[in-house]
């Protein structure tokens, strides 16, 4: 993490990048650069395009313009090839998980190596065992379906699938959203201890002011159609748009500073 | 390389997982060269590796990491399971990087994660004995017919106090809500209704008048389309239609409100979603489907009167005038009686399905074609016990 050519050098490079759905316009030139081995938060007012900017970068949406290159490659003119190989260095956890609902939670996970690999079941199911114990689920939710388990571990199990393939970067769509406080500072945990071992890129969409404060190394704020102000946290509180001010100057934005700075005192913080 | 490439190395570069294995003095030596990553050929030499651990299985074991290019987590894995594999000793548990050699500093912390998730795994849910399974798919399938047929007839014992409920004060109707459901299920079903009868009319006047041309007999081709026409398949082929149209879309739609926790929500709010939603499809689906029978009867006959026209040369004059005279308009209220009974339980099928939904996506589909299969039988159904009731009544 010290190193400093590494956090220099951009895994993704956003430039000009307008998107919109009709007459609604979303993105106007925005431009957004995340380098390797940085967990980025993404935080905006709901409407900003959060989630539609993390959709365009894995290319589910198609933006009118600008230019998206992801480790050095136009991710906008890719052929099919290229889109599967990049594919392969993604991992995405979706709202909800987004887990097969027929499929358990091991299927679920062998899934994409199945699907990209030849690869034996043995090795496919000791793999699945191992990103299953890695998100934290008990291994007794391998056979589970993603009906049967709770809001929680179905997040793990998404995040155990976006981790399958060892991916390079992963980005997760409000991974905290919807879990209970023990939860979600657990998940917060999980993320950054996954993080440091597996040398991962994180790009995450998120409201959640404690663990934006807890496991980011640097916060993107969408307002007014681009990234307003990027940089740590630290760095971004004091930034005078009054979106800004009112993030993190409200109730909830003070509570959450306030827990933190006394986590960093504990020795256990990082933020 | 630099420590930028860690994880992404250059991919292109890499050279492929390998082995190779040596004994000497009672131990076994492992180099291991190449990435071992999965898009290096991990999966290609992961069952010699396992020959290689059941071979070597309880002898002491070095691994040799000098050689490593590149490593993953199953490449991790891979390693540590071997390693584990041969030397099953205690003391070692709390030791990651016992038996390695040569371990980079950047390879170590994976090495250090993969040993805490080293576990077998089931992967599907177990079975059992495919004959006892079914003996048991047999019986949850009796007992689910059985089950189903009770709820229905529950369900419709609640949709008709509903609508008795609805009688005593019509204030409770939710008029707009039944008006679209009027539009959506019936008047947007006009045209395919329309021209479906219209091509059943035609084809079954084709095939009149090609068999009584042989006895001379064409005109009889009139009788024969205005009984079938307007006596069973202008509101049989309606009925099948709506029941794959709307049936399927009432519980596609129930369904999905289930699966967002609407329905709890209009309970909570103490909303009757009979009221709001079961009753408003079930009387503009009662109400449409006459209407819908009676367009296709009309376009069935002209269907027929065209072809009658066009092949036997029938004058549309003569094809109707005759069709008033020998065809007793009884046979149309026969056909078209049956129509709202059809209609209440495609409807009922239909809502009832969708409020059984949950869990997943997955139920949602199985719901969906299951309302329409036994809307389907349940039509055809009817349509026979009403054929034997009017056989009886003689009418």
């Amino acid at each position: 993490m010290t190193n400093d050519t590494k956090m220099q050098e951009h895994v993704i490079e956003i430039e000009n990048l307008v998107t919109g759905f009709g007459d609604i316009l979303i993105h106007d030139h925005l431009d957004l650069a995340v380098r390797r081995g940085e967990v980025i938060g993404v935080v905006g007012g709901s409407g900003t395009g959060k989630s539609v900017l993390l959709k365009t970068i894995i290319s589910l949406i198609k933006p009118r313009s600008g230019s998206i290159r992801i480790f050095g490659q136009n991710a906008l003119s890719l052929n099919e090839i290229e889109q599967r190989q990049l594919d392969r260095r993604l991992g995405v956890l979706f709202q909800d998980g987004a887990l097969f609902s027929s499929m358990t939670v091991a299927q679920n996970i062998m899934a994409p190596l199945r699907e990209h690999l030849e690869i034996s079941d043995a090795l496919a199911s000791e793999i699945a065992a191992m990103k299953i114990t890695m998100s934290g689920l008990p291994l007794d939710a391998a056979i589970k379906y993603p009906s049967e388990l709770s809001g929680g571990m179905r997040k793990r199990a998404g995040l155990a699938r976006a981790l399958a393939m060892d991916p390079e970067i992963v980005f997760l769509d409000e991974p905290t959203a919807g879990l209970d406080p023990i939860g979600a500072a657990k998940f917060d945990e999980l993320i950054l201890s996954l993080q440091e071992t597996l040398g991962l890129t994180v790009f995450m969409v998120t409201h959640d002011l404690d663990s934006l404060n807890r496991i980011t190394d640097r916060i993107a704020v969408l307002a007014d159609k681009k990234v307003s102000a990027i940089g740590p946290i630290e760095d971004v509180r004091q930034d005078s748009h009054p979106w800004i001010q009112e993030y993190f100057s409200g109730p909830r934005g003070r509570a959450a500073t306030v827990s933190t700075s006394q986590l960093s005192e504990a020795g256990t913080g990082r933020a | 390389m630099g420590d930028s490439d860690f994880r992404a190395g250059n991919r292109e570069t890499m050279t492929e997982a390998a082995f190779t294995a040596t004994e000497k003095n009672d131990a076994w030596h492992l180099a291991v060269t190449g990435a071992w990553t999965l898009e290096t050929g991990l999966a290609r030499i992961d069952q010699q590796l396992r020959q290689f651990a059941d071979s070597a299985m309880g002898r002491n074991l070095e691994i040799n990491l000098s050689g490593l290019e590149n490593l993953d987590t199953a490449g991790a894995m891979a390693l540590q399971r071997t390693m584990r594999a041969c030397s099953m000793r205690e003391e070692i548990a709390d030791q990651p990087l016992y038996g390695f050699s040569d371990v980079n500093e950047r390879h170590a912390p994976l090495l250090q994660e993969a040993c805490n998730h080293l576990l077998p795994c089931e992967v599907e849910v177990d079975t059992g004995n495919p004959f006892l399974m079914l003996l048991e798919r047999l019986g949850r399938g009796v007992e689910s017919v059985a089950i189903d047929t009770i709820d229905i007839l529950k369900f419709v014992w609640e949709v008709v106090s509903g609508i008795a409920r609805i009688v005593r004060h019509p204030s409770r109707l939710r008029l707009a809500a039944t008006v679209h459901h009027m539009e959506e299920s019936g008047l947007n079903a006009t045209m395919i209704v329309g021209l479906m009868s219209f091509l059943i009319g035609a084809v079954v006047a084709f095939m009149g008048i090609r068999i009584l041309s042989q006895f001379g007999a064409e005109i009889l081709t009139v009788e024969m389309i205005g009984i079938t026409v307007l006596r069973e398949f202008g509101v049989l082929l309606t009925a099948i239609l709506i029941a794959g149209r709307s049936g399927s879309a009432f519980t596609a739609a129930l369904g999905s409100m289930k699966l967002r926790e609407e329905i709890d929500a209009m309970k909570a709010m103490g909303i009757d979603p009979m009221e709001a939603l079961v009753i408003p499809r079930t009387l503009a689906m009662v109400i449409m489907m006459p209407a819908l029978a009676l367009i296709a009867a009309m376009l069935g006959l002209i269907g027929g009167a065209l072809v009658a026209l066009s092949a036997a040369e029938i004058s549309l004059n003569l094809f109707f005038s005759r069709m008033q005279d020998v065809i007793l308009l009884q046979n149309f209220f026969v056909g078209l009686i049956k129509a709202p009974f059809f209609a209440f339980f495609i409807s009922i099928i239909g809502c009832y399905q969708g409020m059984c939904v949950e869990g997943s996506a997955e139920d949602l589909g199985r719901r969906t074609t299951m309302s329409v299969v036994q809307s389907l039988f349940v039509v055809i159904f009817l349509d026979a016990l009403f054929a034997i009731l009017f056989l009886e009544l003689g009418v």
